[in-house]
């Protein structure tokens, strides 16, 4: 076990030294912690550490039933929190074979899409504060507290929200919904140019984000990369295109590819992203269809005997739920293929070559959400 | 010679992009009206909180101190956290027969997450969300509620008053 640990701690040599980076740094957004080996400014070695933040998420959910679990998995990416609620209520659907309202798929979608706003908004104000312009950080707060007051009305919180329920959501939608959405993607529309003012036309920024950080798309497949950082290096990877789920089989929207890999490319796809979003919240407010916005499920959920897997596209890449069930009201098994894992196994190659300063312009570009990583 | 021009035009560019976000900054200093930022505490009496905000979850009382809870303790069992505990007493009908009333609904807020689970599975409407949001207390243990109210029991049935 102790030689199992020392190996791997990085080893220095005379000429080279070693830093920790975090657990307790503000550019790490969380408790991780990154193990650097330096020639001088230069990154020779990196090894991240987990575990800072385990909660044991899987194994909580092993001892809760159907509908309890699902509240838990707002903890991990708190930022797509809906999102992860909606792939736990869509696999257990699959294993009770439910219909889901055509209003509950709507309205869930819409949301998902609010969260993914929401989430990138908050990444690109703290992408700018990584880099030391802290006005972004403000500009994105702004939209993003139209979108968490759109939440709160509906669903009753704003960030972990619990709305999706096995069979459709938790309550319907407010009266207001339909208008503040409205409002806000026409705010939005109006406010974007501010973004590009503030840091995508910056030189600043885009010297110290371009040719930095690159991904070739060979590496970004063998460590299967997903979300915004594989499709920066040219993957076609977007689960709402490849497997929609929900109501994504009605819209139209195109899937934002960059071939540069580095990371001003993952910025753009991500700002490009949030106009599609803003496409497919537009084509769905005004249809949603009328009707029961829940089909009650009777009593004890209980799955029967078998495998599940569904995948979803959180803001950060692919979420995969994978459940096994005994037959019995509580899982078996749970198992959560998360985004921010994958993603992480990008940083070394991304750094490895660059200087200590560009690390923080990867790690904000990765988007990084550790709790997720944990779980 | 090039290096250097490169070098200040590129310092140039810098600070013309600085000054246009600085543009873009001072023109919400001028323009007080689209300043969003609200202070807290000071505005408290015209705060907005939406009537779905989850602060807590309460026992809705009528005016003769009655409730609905039937402490069936469907809510105890779809609580993910055990934050409640329902602990119901049997009290003498006037007919002879036993019946099982509440006695005390014990709720822990300091291990709720405002999930709205027991609220979802109440069959008789008995607990609600309230829209509170400032419970800090100094010490965890007055964290822990009793919902209902002293003295206060189940509300007959409607279709017992009709008749
Ligand atoms: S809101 Fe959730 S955590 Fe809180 S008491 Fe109800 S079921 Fe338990
Ligand atoms: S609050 Fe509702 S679910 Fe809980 S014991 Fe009372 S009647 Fe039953």
């Amino acid at each position: 076990m102790e030689q199992h640990i020392e190996s791997h701690i990085i080893q220095s040599s005379d000429d080279e030294f070693i830093i920790n980076v975090g657990p307790q740094h503000p550019s790490t957004h969380g408790v991780l912690h990154l193990q650097l080996k330096l020639d001088g400014e230069k990154i020779v070695d990196l090894r991240p550490f987990l575990g800072y933040i385990h909660r044991g998420i899987e194994k909580m959910s092993e001892s809760l039933t159907y509908k309890q679990f699902i509240y838990l998995t707002s903890r991990m990416d708190y930022l797509s929190a809906h999102i992860n609620n909606q792939a736990c209520c869509l696999v257990i659907e699959k294993g009770l074979q439910t219909e889901v309202p055509e209003r509950a798929k709507v309205i869930r979608t819409l949301m998902a899409e609010l969260t993914r706003l929401a989430s990138h908004q908050l990444w690109w104000g703290s992408t700018g504060l990584d880099m030391g312009a802290v006005s972004p950080f403000f500009y994105a707060f702004r939209e993003r507290e139209m979108i968490l007051e759109i939440f709160e009305e509906t669903c009753g919180s704003r960030l972990t929200m619990n709305y999706c329920v096995p069979g459709g959501v938790m309550n319907d939608i407010h009266p207001d919904f339909v208008r503040k959405v409205k409002q806000l993607i026409k705010q939005f529309r109006e406010n974007i140019h501010e973004y590009d003012e503030l840091l995508t036309g910056n030189p600043i920024f885009q010297s110290r984000t371009q040719g930095i950080g690159y991904l070739s798309k060979e590496d970004a497949i063998a460590l299967s990369c997903s979300g915004p950082v594989a499709r920066a290096s040219g993957i076609s990877c977007d689960v709402r295109k490849k497997n929609p789920y929900d109501a994504y089989d009605r819209v139209s929207f195109d899937e934002i590819i960059a071939t540069e890999g580095d990371c001003f490319a993952r910025y753009r796809v991500r700002l490009e992203e949030m106009k599609q979003s803003m496409n497919i919240i537009e084509q769905l407010i005004d249809n949603i269809p009328t009707g029961e916005y829940r089909t009650k499920i009777k009593g004890i959920i209980k799955l029967p005997v078998g495998e599940y897997y569904q995948r979803v596209e959180t803001a950060r890449g692919e979420l995969g739920v994978y459940l096994v069930s005994d037959g019995s009201n509580k899982p078996y098994r749970i198992k959560f293929r998360t985004p921010n894992f994958s993603n992480l196994g990008a940083l070394k190659p991304m750094s490895l070559g660059g200087k200590i300063g560009d690390l923080v312009a990867i790690m904000a570009s990765l988007d990084l959400i550790i709790p997720d990583i944990d779980r | 010679m090039n290096a250097a021009k490169r070098y200040f035009t590129s310092i140039f560019k810098a600070i013309v992009a600085l000054l246009k976000g600085m543009k873009l900054t001072g023109s919400y200093l001028v323009r007080p009206s689209k300043i969003l930022t609200q202070q807290y505490p000071e505005n408290r009496d015209t705060l907005y909180i939406p009537q779905r905000f989850k602060g807590r979850v309460v026992m809705p009382h009528d005016e003769n101190n009655e409730h609905n809870c039937t402490a069936c303790t469907l809510c105890q069992l779809a609580c993910p956290n055990g934050s409640i505990q329902i602990i119901s007493k049997n009290i003498d009908m006037p007919d002879g027969t036993k019946k099982k009333v509440l006695d005390r609904w014990v709720y822990n807020l300091g291990s709720c997450t405002l999930c709205q689970l027991c609220i979802d599975a109440c069959p008789s409407d008995a607990i609600v969300m309230d829209n509170g949001f400032e419970f800090s207390v100094y010490d965890k243990s007055k964290l822990i509620y009793e919902l209902n109210r002293p003295g206060s029991r189940l509300k007959e049935k409607k279709t017992e008053k009709q008749a």
